[in-house]
């Protein structure tokens, strides 16, 4: 992969030919694609269950949180999936029940991997005195038994979309914060970052321009981790009552809800479980795939010593 | 398939016709290779980045990297047929009858567990039934063999360390042929030669034939019996070692040696033009007559072959017999310049430190505006933290630096901005010094955005002015690092470097991560700039062959401290400092291979 060089060895050689200029770029190759069967499959399951909580609200056979009939009825034709445990109409339900659910975690997830990220980049950049402080405060949140963390604050300040995700965020944040103050160490170590420095670029723009872009990958691979994290710490929430409050239509709610119908119609409980299960296992996939995809072309990246190896 | 001769004991290891091809059967890595080893023969294989020849090592061990497979031909080594073995069989084989020595010790140890560990457990596996204690293994290769060091875990040792011990345990099993791949690309010179008369002579006295793989053709010349010329997938060249260096018959093989800095001479060294094979053998004519200055249309319409130029000396090249073509190395001097001119940089008693251990004593040195000065020693000697300390790089100095005529800092924030932009750093390893997720045009614009005041509407002319000036085409204006290659990320870096007009260059190794062939066009480039724009430069080396292709002056470091200075040429044909002396006695050089039976028998040279 070397280019057409101008000046030559051999004054023999015709300085004015045209050597072949383009650069070839490495192509890409079979086995660096991100798509593999179980990526392929993380995403239809993913966006499957992604489409289902955005379009199901509309196309509910009847309203959610109506009465149709007789408490825990089997599966028939008017109730697909047979009624809950008041009369109302699961399959409905089950159509407008995830967005609560997805929503929270996705919003709690992105704000635990952006304040994370944020500490852990500027703990591995500033090394030192900083990196102890922020890292030992991370420590100390660690210390709290997730789950109880959020009842006490939501039994105390009372249940509210934001202050869930602010939680749940909370608790993301130190273990982000470590893997990402891991990679930045790293990268801040790099030749590229002490360049910066010789020019005299400030701190912020070595963060922004130089560190930022090289821990994208991990930071990524952290956002799907965490998701799939929250939507079970959040489905747990909300069975327990403290996403949502009845009426409204909640997966996590459901299954509390039902459980005792459970020999009568089990679907008011299983459905809403089987998408849990296909959504985090979808998203797991994904992010394994985006992972291994990045290790890779990472890896390929900063082959000092394997020039013939990347060559092939 | 052919019978195995059970008579033919003399040949350990015998290569017909070996093909390695891609799975998919669209390219051939090794094309048509055959050669024999005799038992304790050693044979040099050489080649730039890319032309197979670790792809042709591996295969000779039946091993082929995944996408890969032997297409065609046979692998006899000790009486067995390699090619023809199963995965299982080849497992028993490995360690016994083949071995690998890998280019990196350091990932090839376990680190987790200790050096007793891991030799004891080479020594069950492969030397069951023969009577070689850890002791001995050890000894072999000149190790100490007290508990100190066997109770050591990997990190704990030093390279050249390292590469012994792993060396140690290819031999334990007394194989038959021992593959080493670059074993002594990452080490000093002085370890470098250590390591390399320690191969010779465990293979001779252990009757074991090697294969010897590396890109640089003077290392090969002080080790190897035979020497084989690997370019796009076939051996273009084989012979005696001395025949191949001193009467080098394809036209690329005479460029290869061109391009290595020889310790024994002042010739400057010219890179090879054009591009590196990328993989991959041409079938219907010579692969290299793209780059190939006698190319005649005949070389077009056949791959050439392999034709006897003296007795054991093959060629594929048509005009090989043509005598007429072969150049001399130029034997061009570095201008000495130096004399004439202003003092740049007055370094008075530096002192630099790491955390509490010292590691510069009291530098004091000059250097004048446009001369070269070459900075040599071995690892650890402080060489590239003096480099960094200048460039304000190392915060932990202190001592008086005046360039011009004011004080340098220690620091590049202290410093004032003309200050950064007149003094630029160039890194050791290109692949670490570009950030890899910016385009190639934009990492060298931020050096010309901070540094100086050009309109952002200008920025794009300059670093395509710059591109030029290394010879990068502006095509690459908009690529990532990673679809470069190691050289053309080098003078990336060089042109983010001139882009800023600076007028000290600190260049720091920056030729050591690079082939041979890629580091004679560096030098080539950094000659010119020298030449041709007055740039005052430090070069900072492992490599004296290297400096003294370059540098007007050289500084000697040890332990920290300047121990030797002078004009270059007076300081290596006449040093006076022990660790000089040690240094030039351990450069590879050409002169090794130089036989005094070979010459007399076929009145070479």
């Amino acid at each position: 992969m070397v280019i057409g060089v101008k000046f030559m060895a051999d004054p023999k050689i015709d300085k004015t030919a045209p050597l072949t200029h383009a650069i070839k770029v490495a192509p890409a190759r079979r086995s660096r694609t991100i798509w593999s069967a179980s990526a392929v499959w993380g995403l239809i399951l993913f966006f499957s269950v992604l489409m289902l909580v955005i379009f199901g609200p509309f196309l509910t056979p009847h309203s959610p949180i109506d009465f149709i009939g007789a408490p825990f009825e089997p599966p028939s034709s008017y109730a697909l999936l047979g009624t809950d445990t008041v009369g109302r109409d699961v399959l409905s339900r089950v159509l407008s029940g995830g967005s609560v659910i997805l929503g929270l975690s996705a919003i709690a997830s992105m704000l635990g991997v952006a304040l994370g990220g944020l500490l852990g980049i500027f703990a591995g950049y500033a090394r030192g005195l900083v990196d102890d402080g922020i890292m030992r405060l991370l420590d100390v949140l660690l210390a709290f038994p997730q789950t109880i963390l959020v009842l006490l604050f939501v039994s105390v300040l009372g249940s509210n979309f934001w202050l869930i995700a602010l939680l749940v965020a909370a608790i993301h944040m130190p273990q982000v914060a470590r893997v990402i103050r891991a990679s930045a160490l790293r990268v801040a170590r790099e030749d590229f970052v002490v360049f910066a420095h010789g020019i005299g670029t400030s701190p912020i723009r070595i963060i922004v321009q130089e560190i930022l872009p090289n821990v994208a990958s991990p930071l990524l691979v952290e956002f799907g981790l965490r998701f799939t994290y929250s939507i079970a710490l959040i489905a747990g929430l909300s069975f327990l009552g403290l996403a949502q409050e009845p009426p409204a239509a909640n997966w996590g709610l459901m299954v509390n809800e039902n459980r005792i119908g459970l020999m009568q119609n089990p679907w008011p409980v299983l459905a809403p479980i089987i998408l849990i299960a296909l959504l985090t296992v979808g998203l797991n996939l994904l992010t394994d795939a985006y992972a291994r995809h990045a290790g890779k072309v990472n890896a390929g990246r900063s082959s000092a010593v394997d020039l013939d190896e990347d060559d092939l | 398939m052919q019978l195995i001769d059970p008579c033919d004991e003399t040949r350990t290891v015998s290569v017909k016709n070996l093909r390695v091809e891609t799975t998919d059967n669209l390219k051939q890595l090794v094309e048509d290779v055959s050669l024999e080893l005799l038992p304790g023969e050693i044979l040099g294989v050489v080649g730039e980045s890319g032309s197979g020849k670790t792809t042709l090592g591996l295969a000779l061990l039946g091993h082929c990297r995944r996408g890969l497979r032997i297409g065609a031909g046979t692998i006899r080594v000790g009486g067995e047929l390699l090619s023809d073995k199963g995965p299982s069989e080849l497992q028993r084989l490995r360690g016994r009858l083949v071995c690998y020595v890998p280019q990196d010790p350091a990932t090839a140890l376990n680190p987790a567990l200790r050096i007793r560990t891991q030799l004891a457990e080479c020594l069950d596996k492969n030397g069951s039934g023969r009577n070689i204690s850890l002791e001995d293994l050890l000894e072999d290769v000149m190790l100490p063999s007290g508990a100190g060091f066997l109770h050591a875990f990997p990190h704990q040792l030093s390279g050249g360390q390292l590469q012994r011990v792993a060396i140690a345990m290819a031999f334990a099993a007394r194989p038959r042929l021992i593959v080493m791949d670059e074993p002594t690309t990452g080490l000093d010179v002085s370890t470098q030669s250590h390591v390399l008369k320690t191969v010779r002579r465990l293979c001779e006295s252990h009757r074991v034939a090697a294969v010897y793989v590396s890109h640089d053709i003077a290392v090969v010349a002080s080790i190897a019996n035979r020497t084989a010329v690997v370019y796009a997938g076939r051996i273009v060249e084989m012979g005696p070692t001395a025949s191949v260096l001193f009467d080098p018959s394809h036209p690329y093989t005479r460029a290869l040696i061109r391009a290595v800095p020889d310790i024994d001479s002042t010739a400057t060294v010219s890179g090879l033009a054009g591009q590196a094979p990328d993989g991959g053998a041409d079938l219907k004519r010579c692969s290299f007559v793209p780059r190939c200055a006698l190319a005649v249309p005949a070389c077009r319409a056949t791959v050439p072959p392999a034709v006897p130029v003296r007795p054991g000396h093959e060629v594929r090249c048509l005009r090989a017999a043509d005598r007429e073509h072969i150049h001399e190395r130029s034997r061009l001097l570095p201008e000495e310049t130096g004399s004439r001119s202003n003092t740049l940089l007055d370094v008075r008693q530096l002192t630099a430190s790491h955390g509490n251990a010292k590691i510069l004593h009291d530098i004091t040195f000059k250097i004048r505006a446009g001369e070269c000065v070459g900075v040599v020693g071995t690892s650890g000697s402080g060489k590239t933290t003096l480099a960094r300390s200048l460039a304000g790089l190392h915060e932990d100095a202190r001592g008086q630096v005046i360039y011009r005529d004011s004080e340098l800092v220690s620091g590049t924030r202290n410093r004032d901005a003309d200050a950064r932009r007149s003094i630029q750093y160039i890194f050791q390893s290109p692949y670490g010094s570009l950030n890899p997720r910016r385009s190639i045009g934009a990492s060298v614009a931020t050096a010309l955005s901070q540094l100086t005041t050009v309109p952002a509407a200008e920025r794009r002319a300059r670093v395509l002015k710059a591109f030029d000036q290394v010879a990068l085409p502006a095509s690459a204006i908009d690529r990532f690092p990673h679809e470069l290659s190691g050289g053309q990320r080098q003078r990336a870096a060089i042109a983010r470097a001139l882009i800023v007009d600076p007028d000290f260059l600190i260049c720091d190794e920056i030729t050591s991560a690079l082939d041979v062939s890629v580091q004679a066009r560096i030098m080539e480039l950094l000659g010119e700039l020298q030449r041709e724009h007055g740039l005052t430069m430090l070069f900072v080396s492992h490599n004296l062959a290297v400096v003294r292709s370059i540098a007007q002056r050289v500084l000697v470091m040890q332990h920290g401290r300047i121990v030797e200075s002078g004009l270059t040429e007076a300081v290596l044909t006449n040093p006076s400092a022990a660790v000089t002396r040690q240094l030039l006695q351990d450069a590879p050089r050409f002169s090794c291979a130089r036989s005094a039976e070979y010459l007399e028998e076929h009145d070479v040279v």
